[in-house]
Parts: C-alpha cells; sequence; structure tokens
C-alpha cells in the first residue's frame, strides 16, 4: 500500500491544476483519474472561454475566482505553453429592452473588478465583426479564449514531470477514515492519504457519500456544440454573446472562435437524469445552427463539420433557476476531505485561483515546503503549421520526423504524434493523440492520419492491435487481425 | 533538373509538377513524358505510389481501358513500371504545403523542405470521404465508426479487422465492396442502409456485392441515431419519405459493433482554394476548360480531385489528355465559352471551351430517366440531339460534340440538358 500527502481524485482542469500547484512543493501526491486520459470530462468538452467575471454576482466565490484565474492566465501560458487568446467579447442587444440587460451587466462587472467594459453603437461593431447583426453591445475586453483541453494537459504533464503520480484508468470505490489518514480503495489496489481531494465534477456527490451524507445534490446539465470548418473561420473575430437567458443560470448560445480556428457554436443547455449521457441531439444541431444564424445572417449550412456535448455540474435544480455558487471547502464532518463542488462555468477561468486556495487549505494541515529542483517546461514549441519556412527547414534537418506530415488537413508531423504518444502521464488513445497534437482533428476527421498513427504506435510504441483505443478503456478500435503478419 | 544547394530549401526546376501519384497522377505524368516533357516530377504524401488503389484488392480494373480485368495493385503496378522506365521522379512522403500563382510549390519530407518551380502543374490530389459529420447523424460517440475507404485500408493493407457486426450507411461503391470483403472476413454484414430510392454506386456492384451474399439493402432509408458510449452498440435506422424526412414509427434498432460511412467523395482542393483557382460547386473541383486547365494559367486537373469518376478507367483517359495539355503550357484564352448545366443536369466538365473541335464532355443527371433526350443548344443552335438508352445519377455520361471556332466567337453559353 502506497502512502501519500495529499491524493487528488480526479484530472480535470481542477485536479490537474492542484496538482500542479502542489508538485511545487516537497510532498507526495497521487491522482486518480478513472478515465483513460486527463481532461476527458467536462474539461475537454465546453466553450473554451476565459471568462472575464461579468457574469457572476459580486462578493460570489464564482466571481472571485473567475476575476482571479483570469489575471493569472497570460503568465500561466508563458510558462507552460497551452494557446490562450485575448480575443474579447461582444455581448449582443438585439433591441432597446436587451440594452437594459447590458447596462446590468456593466455593473456587475465594475463591482467585480472587470476593467475595460464599454458599450458599443452598431456602426462600432459593424466595424470589427462585419458579419454579426445587433442593435448595440457591450465590449468585454478581458474575455479570451483557450484550449480547454491543452490547458488541463498542460498542468497534468508538468505535474508529472515533478513527480505527481497520476493514476489513469483508476476508479476510486470506496473511501474510509482512519483514525488521522484516508484508507482509497480503487480498483488498482489500495492507497492512504494524509488529505483528500474530491475534485470528481459530476461525480463529487458519489465521493462525498462514500465518507458521510451528502447536504447536496447535482443536476447535470447538457450543453451541446457544433464546430465550424477552418475555412469559415472568419466569420467573427471575437466572441459573440447574446443577452444572458433569464433562467437556468447559463449564458446562451454564443458564437466563439477557438485557439485552434475552428469556430464553435453553442452551447445547448438541458437539464437530463443521466450525468454520462453525453448524446448530440438533431433537435439541438437545428437549434444551435438556427440560433447562431440569427446573429450572423451568411453562415452556411455545409459549414459544420462536427457536434460534441459536455456536461455541467449543477448544484440547484432547474426550479430552482439552475444558478449556485461554488463550493470550496474542508469537510466539517469530515477533516481533511477538501470538496470541490458545483465547478461548472467559469471554473476553467477560476482553476489556477481555486488551486492557490486548495493548496492554502491543504498548508493548514501540512507544512508545504518548496522544491529545489522544480522543473519547468521548456518554452512551448510552436506547432510545424505555425512555423515559417526557415523554421520548419530547420527542424527537418536536425530531426527528418519533422518533414513527415501524418494529419494532412492540420499539417501535424511524425515528430508531433511520436511526441504526443510520448506524454509523461503515459496516456496513449487515439483521442489522446488528437487532443496534444491535433492529429485527426481536421476536416477529414482522421480519414488519413488514423492508419498511419496506428502504425506509428505498434511500430514504435509496441502497442498491440487489440489494445488501441479510441478514448476510453472500451472503446477498443480494432477486432485483432484478419490472418497473421507476414514477415515481409 | 538542379538542385542547388545555397538556400536553406531544397530547389528543384521542372517542366511538369503532378500532385498526387494516384492513378491520375500517374497517367497525367506519363502522359506528359510522353508527350515531350523533359522533366516531370511527381509529389504524393503517401510512401507508396498508386494512391488508393493497392487498398482495391477486388478486379475490374483497366476493362475499358486494355481490355484486360486488373485488380487495384495490378492496375497500379503497370502504370508504376511504365513511369519509372520513362525516368519521371518520385517524391514521395512529400506532402506539398501550398503553390503560388507564378507555379511555385513548397513541400515537405524528411530531406527538408522543397522549393519547385514548376513551368505546368497538374493538380492530381484526389478526394477524401464525407465523415459522419457531413450528414449530422446524432447520438454518442463511440469507437467502431470508420469511412468505408479507411476500414479498407486496415483490412486489405494491414489486415486489421475494423469489426464483427457490420452496417454500411451509403451504397456507394466502396461501400458496396466493403460489405463482400467483410463478409469474407467472416464478419456479419446487417445490412446497406440508402437514403436514395436507388442505390448511389454501380449497379454490377449492388448484384456481386451485396444480392450475391444475400446482404440486405434497405432502400429510402436513413440512420437516425448512434448509441454506444465507448464501442458503438447499436444503430437506429428510419425510412425517409420523398422528401426525405423520416417517417415516424418506422425507426428500428439494430445491434452492431460498427457502422461503415460510404457517403460520397469531397475532392480535395484545400491547394487549390489557397491559390484562388475557381471551385465548381457542383462538383467540388475546379473548373477547366477543354483542356483541363483551371482559372489559373498553367494548373490543371484531373482525377477525383476534379470531379468524382465511376471507375479508374475514364478517369485515367481523361488524365492522360490533362498531362498531354500541360505540356503546351498554357491555352487560357480570354473569349471562351461557359458550360452551363441545364435542366436535369446536375452538372459538366468542362465548364469552358476555349478552342474549336471535337469536345468531349461527361456530366451527372439529376435523377434516374428512361430513354431520356441529351441535348446541347449554342444560342438558337442545337448542336447535338441525343437519345440516351437511360440515365442514372451512378453513371457518368460522356458524350461527343464538335464545336466551331464560329460557335466560340458568337456565343458566351452552351446548355446542356436532359429532355424526357
Amino acid at each position: 500500500m502506497k502512502n501519500f500527502h495529499v491524493a487528488i481524485i480526479g484530472g480535470g482542469v481542477i485536479g490537474s491544476a492542484i496538482a500542479w500547484e502542489l508538485s511545487k512543493y516537497k510532498l507526495n501526491v497521487v491522482v486518480f483519474e478513472k478515465g483513460i486520459d486527463v481532461a476527458f470530462g467536462t474539461s475537454k468538452a465546453n466553450s473554451g472561454v476565459v471568462h472575464s467575471g461579468i457574469n457572476s454576482p459580486t462578493g460570489s466565490l464564482k466571481a472571485r475566482f473567475c476575476v482571479e484565474g483570469n489575471k493569472m492566465l497570460q503568465p500561466l501560458a508563458d510558462k507552460l505553453g497551452f494557446p490562450l487568446k485575448w480575443v474579447g467579447k461582444y455581448v449582443i442587444a438585439k433591441n432597446e429592452d436587451e440594452t437594459k440587460e447590458l447596462e446590468r451587466l456593466i455593473k456587475v462587472g465594475k463591482d467585480n473588478g472587470v476593467p475595460g467594459l464599454e458599450i458599443k453603437d452598431r456602426k462600432d461593431v459593424k466595424v470589427k465583426e462585419p458579419n454579426v447583426s445587433c442593435y448595440k453591445a457591450l465590449w468585454v475586453p478581458t474575455a479570451g479564449i483557450i484550449s480547454p483541453y491543452e490547458f488541463t494537459i498542460a498542468f497534468a504533464e508538468n505535474a508529472a514531470e515533478n513527480n505527481v503520480n497520476f493514476l489513469l484508468e483508476t476508479e476510486v470505490i470506496d473511501l474510509r477514515k482512519v483514525e488521522n489518514y484516508f484508507l482509497i480503495k480503487t480498483n488498482k489496489g489500495e492507497f492512504q492519504s494524509q488529505i483528500l481531494v474530491n475534485a470528481a465534477g459530476l461525480n463529487c456527490r458519489k465521493i462525498v457519500s462514500m465518507l458521510e451524507e451528502p447536504d447536496f445534490d447535482i443536476y447535470p446539465c447538457r450543453g451541446e456544440y457544433l464546430v465550424l470548418d477552418k475555412n469559415y473561420s472568419n466569420l467573427v473575430n471575437s466572441m459573440i454573446y447574446p443577452v444572458p437567458p433569464k433562467k437556468l443560470g447559463v449564458l446562451g448560445v454564443h458564437i466563439t472562435p477557438t485557439v485552434e480556428g475552428p469556430t464553435i457554436l453553442g452551447p445547448s443547455a438541458e437539464f437530463i437524469g443521466d450525468p454520462k449521457d453525453k448524446r448530440t441531439t438533431k433537435e439541438k444541431m437545428t437549434t444551435l445552427f438556427n440560433e447562431a444564424k440569427e446573429i450572423i445572417p451568411s453562415l452556411p449550412e455545409k459549414a459544420v463539420i462536427n457536434a460534441y456535448s459536455g456536461i455541467r455540474c449543477k448544484l440547484a435544480s432547474p426550479e430552482e433557476g439552475g444558478w449556485a455558487d461554488f463550493r470550496i471547502e474542508e469537510s466539517k464532518q469530515t477533516p481533511g476531505l477538501i470538496n470541490l463542488l458545483g465547478i461548472e462555468s467559469p471554473g476553467l477561468t477560476g482553476a489556477p485561483a481555486i488551486a492557490k486556495e486548495v493548496t492554502r487549505m491543504i498548508s493548514n494541515s501540512i507544512e508545504l515546503k518548496t522544491k529545489t529542483d522544480f522543473k519547468t517546461r521548456k518554452i512551448k514549441e510552436k506547432r510545424f503549421s505555425e512555423m515559417n519556412a526557415k523554421e520548419q527547414s530547420d527542424l527537418i534537418k536536425k530531426d527528418k520526423q519533422w518533414g513527415r506530415i501524418i494529419c494532412r488537413c492540420e499539417h501535424v508531423t511524425e515528430a508531433e504524434v511520436i511526441k504526443a504518444l510520448s506524454n509523461p502521464i503515459g496516456a496513449q488513445t487515439l483521442s489522446s493523440v488528437k487532443y496534444r497534437c491535433r492529429a485527426g482533428m481536421g476536416r477529414c476527421q482522421g480519414g488519413f492520419c488514423t492508419q498511419h498513427i496506428v502504425r506509428i504506435m505498434e511500430e514504435q510504441f509496441n502497442v498491440d492491435v487489440n489494445n488501441m483505443k479510441l478514448k476510453s478503456s472500451n472503446s477498443n478500435l480494432f477486432y485483432g487481425r484478419t490472418r497473421e503478419k507476414e514477415n515481409d | 533538373m538542379v538542385e542547388q544547394g545555397r538556400k536553406k530549401m531544397i530547389n528543384l526546376d521542372t517542366d511538369v509538377a503532378v500532385i498526387g501519384a494516384g492513378p491520375a497522377g500517374l497517367a497525367a505524368a506519363i502522359s506528359a513524358r510522353e508527350n515531350g516533357a523533359k522533366n516531370v516530377i511527381i509529389l504524393d504524401r503517401n510512401s507508396w505510389l498508386g494512391g488508393i488503389l493497392p487498398q482495391c484488392i477486388h478486379d475490374g480494373f483497366g476493362v475499358e481501358e486494355t481490355g484486360t480485368s486488373m485488380t487495384g495493385p495490378e492496375y497500379a503496378e503497370m502504370y508504376i513500371k511504365t513511369a519509372e522506365k520513362q525516368g519521371i521522379t518520385f517524391l514521395n512522403e512529400t506532402m506539398v504545403l501550398q503553390f503560388d500563382k507564378n507555379r511555385k510549390i513548397i513541400a515537405a519530407n524528411k530531406k527538408g523542405l522543397h522549393e519547385i518551380k514548376a513551368k505546368s502543374i497538374v493538380l492530381a490530389m484526389g478526394c477524401r470521404e464525407k465523415t459522419r459529420w457531413n450528414v449530422m447523424i446524432p447520438g454518442d460517440r463511440p469507437s467502431g465508426i470508420y469511412t468505408a475507404g479507411v476500414a479498407q485500408a486496415f483490412i486489405n493493407l494491414y489486415n486489421i479487422m475494423v469489426g464483427k457486426n457490420v452496417v454500411i450507411l451509403g451504397s456507394g461503391d466502396v461501400g458496396l465492396i466493403m460489405a463482400r470483403r467483410l463478409k469474407f472476413e467472416g464478419a456479419n454484414v446487417l445490412g446497406v442502409v440508402e437514403i436514395l430510392p436507388y442505390a448511389s454506386g454501380l449497379p454490377r456492384n449492388v448484384v456481386q456485392c451485396l444480392d450475391d451474399y444475400d446482404i440486405p439493402l434497405y432502400l429510402n432509408h436513413t440512420v437516425t441515431y448512434i448509441k454506444g458510449r465507448e464501442r458503438l452498440e447499436s444503430v437506429t435506422i428510419a425510412q425517409v419519405d420523398e422528401k426525405m424526412n423520416i417517417i415516424p414509427e418506422t425507426e428500428k434498432e439494430i445491434k452492431c459493433d460498427t457502422l461503415l460511412l460510404s457517403l460520397g467523395l469531397i475532392p480535395e482542393n484545400e491547394l487549390s482554394r489557397n491559390v484562388e483557382i475557381e471551385i465548381d460547386d457542383v462538383t467540388g473541383g475546379p473548373a477547366v476548360n477543354q483542356s483541363f486547365e483551371t482559372s489559373l494559367s498553367g494548373v490543371f486537373a484531373c482525377g477525383n480531385c476534379l470531379q468524382v469518376y465511376d471507375t479508374v478507367d475514364v478517369l485515367a483517359m481523361d488524365a492522360k489528355k490533362a498531362g498531354k495539355n500541360a505540356v503546351q503550357n498554357t491555352i487560357n484564352k480570354s473569349k471562351c465559352v461557359t458550360v452551363k448545366a441545364g435542366k436535369g443536369i446536375r452538372y459538366v466538365v468542362p465548364q469552358r471551351i476555349n478552342e474549336p473541335g471535337k469536345i468531349h464532355f461527361t456530366l451527372r443527371v439529376e435523377k434516374p430517366h428512361e430513354s431520356p433526350t441529351l441535348r446541347v443548344i449554342a444560342g438558337d443552335k442545337e448542336l447535338l440531339k441525343k437519345k440516351l438508352p437511360w440515365a442514372n445519377p451512378a453513371n457518368m455520361v460522356e458524350f461527343d460534340v464538335n464545336i466551331s471556332a464560329e460557335t466560340i466567337k458568337s456565343t458566351d453559353t452552351l446548355e446542356v440538358l436532359l429532355d424526357d
């Protein structure tokens, strides 16, 4: 049995950010992730938006961590190398009536300490966003976009490089508090830890209930998205949000550029019974498209190349209005159990600030000593597709694997695929590759590159074809070989 | 061909550069060489030559062209041998990143970045398969969903089995051929689902790949839902009415672990779009003149990146013409006749004519017809009136029309139409 100072349940953005923050100190830390890779739950399926803090009531934890997290992101991006762009956002009012709502958002924003908010006339908006139709709009300069999975992966991988243990496909089955430590039973054996951090996202209630009677319920709320082909990336320059709908505690269907190029439309908001039900529906695909078309009349239907959904972990039912604050607290009943409950939007933006707060809470029970040998990440390596000819040429001369393009849509090279497969947390699914280097994310959706990636996995990483997975333990890609390999 | 080392990039000069080493690229390159081009380079992103042919192990290739039925690899071999004999340069595992209006190509391979100056370029990039998202099938996102061509590559090139209980959506030729192929490998092929009232692949493939093996073909049906959180567990199929709306209460769930998609092909023209070559919205390929020259002088197009062909034979014969014309560099002229797809016609290639002579046309009709009449009209003159035994969107129609210098001078539009 292994002993840890801190055990974190959940390798989403919150668990990974906490792991990274803790990896700066002389601690034994473990992360249990039941999925096959980090960021494979809600953390990968959201809008990828860095919020400014105009949407949460003043004094709430949501407002506080959003504004704090927002300020921490640029230095972090410089350090960890995840993509981040300050594109700003327009909240658009369709008529005079909705303009009042913009005034209210400005007031909340100012109270929360959000700088630079301004109401713009239709004409000013047209100059910046020629395809958008509106009456007036609120300009939010401190809103940005981020790759939510690369953000999470960067935290996790750098934490792993600094000796945090990431145990993938490891599900916590039972928990017991014995004297002053936790006994953690998983499908991969038993572990002990002094502090237990519950960052299990949609499963946060299940984890609490293993130790005590939870005093809350969770209400999963699905959001569906549509992804547009890169050819339509120039439709918008900034994020375009409607005035938030009055119910459900969501922000409404918005048009969001992504750091990688494609624009996304969404999300819908639908309370569902089963938190694992990440289906996409014909009905929502149609509504999303139509709502976006109201904002951008020229949006062509054939622009859509993909659809996905993610599930929000809400602590308030639709009857209660769907809005509740984050809960970030040590259990009174079970000391040492730190719960992160209902971390939905703006949790992605708030993650680094939340991680700091959790670290502070841990320092109440464990003395934190800074590591002297903390390994920072190498400066962000540009993607091949982002380099100029000289950089490309130089790299190929240094390492010829940079000269073989594996993914033709996104121009991802063999070197980049190999690097993705060599990640320090040991995730080797097809999706793990896709989320790290974008191979398979383009318009042909893996039509050309899948066979080449499979060959690389087989030949350079000795992965048996029967063990190749798409995105989870039982999502096998193949059923063996049709015949034994010939010796040629 | 001169290789210079003065810059960072590897510099090459050539008469004709062909992008893509599939059947179209090979045929065009050989023809360019035979018609006087001194230097011909073929660039291809794969390590092998022949494009998709090596994975097409069924026969039927080359019948119209050579009188002999060959398998895909045999057919490819025939061209590869000729190309090698003629001293054509192959750059394999070489990805063309872009080319510009002056026909300067930038390409990458393991030796480095190449800058290739070509007098003419022949585009032969082929096509890609439509995915689940081109038809937006709702549901879960499990593993076990493959486009038919990807599944064919895994089975035929790597001996890797993609599934055991298979449903195929779309009755394109690759889908039909894969139905039979999977049956041979012991898979249970549960049916081919086609939204149209007729199969979209060749009739001979319906007989030889489905009927002969008792594989059901569900016409007027589509897949309405995909279920399975990890590996595919089932698909729901339903009947559609004439407007392709789903008929309620006809939905039924079919348990399966694999869904193959044969939804059609999209010509690959990112390189062409990048340099603002005019693209025909219907074919998805460059609009060309009778010489297969695109709107950018000195750049020619052939094969499936021009239009999706039915058979490799017709494709190769057209590609040879494109290769031959590429030797002459450019024939684009300001005065040309625009070819219009009229009543009953989906598209016509070429889209422009600027030289008189016997012009070869290819077209597709919009829907099936029994003994229709094909007409070609220029102004008030009827240039062709031809009774066809039948016409079907799955079969490309070919015909020749003599076009005079006078017609080119006096008319702006040539209309091709179909009368019942």
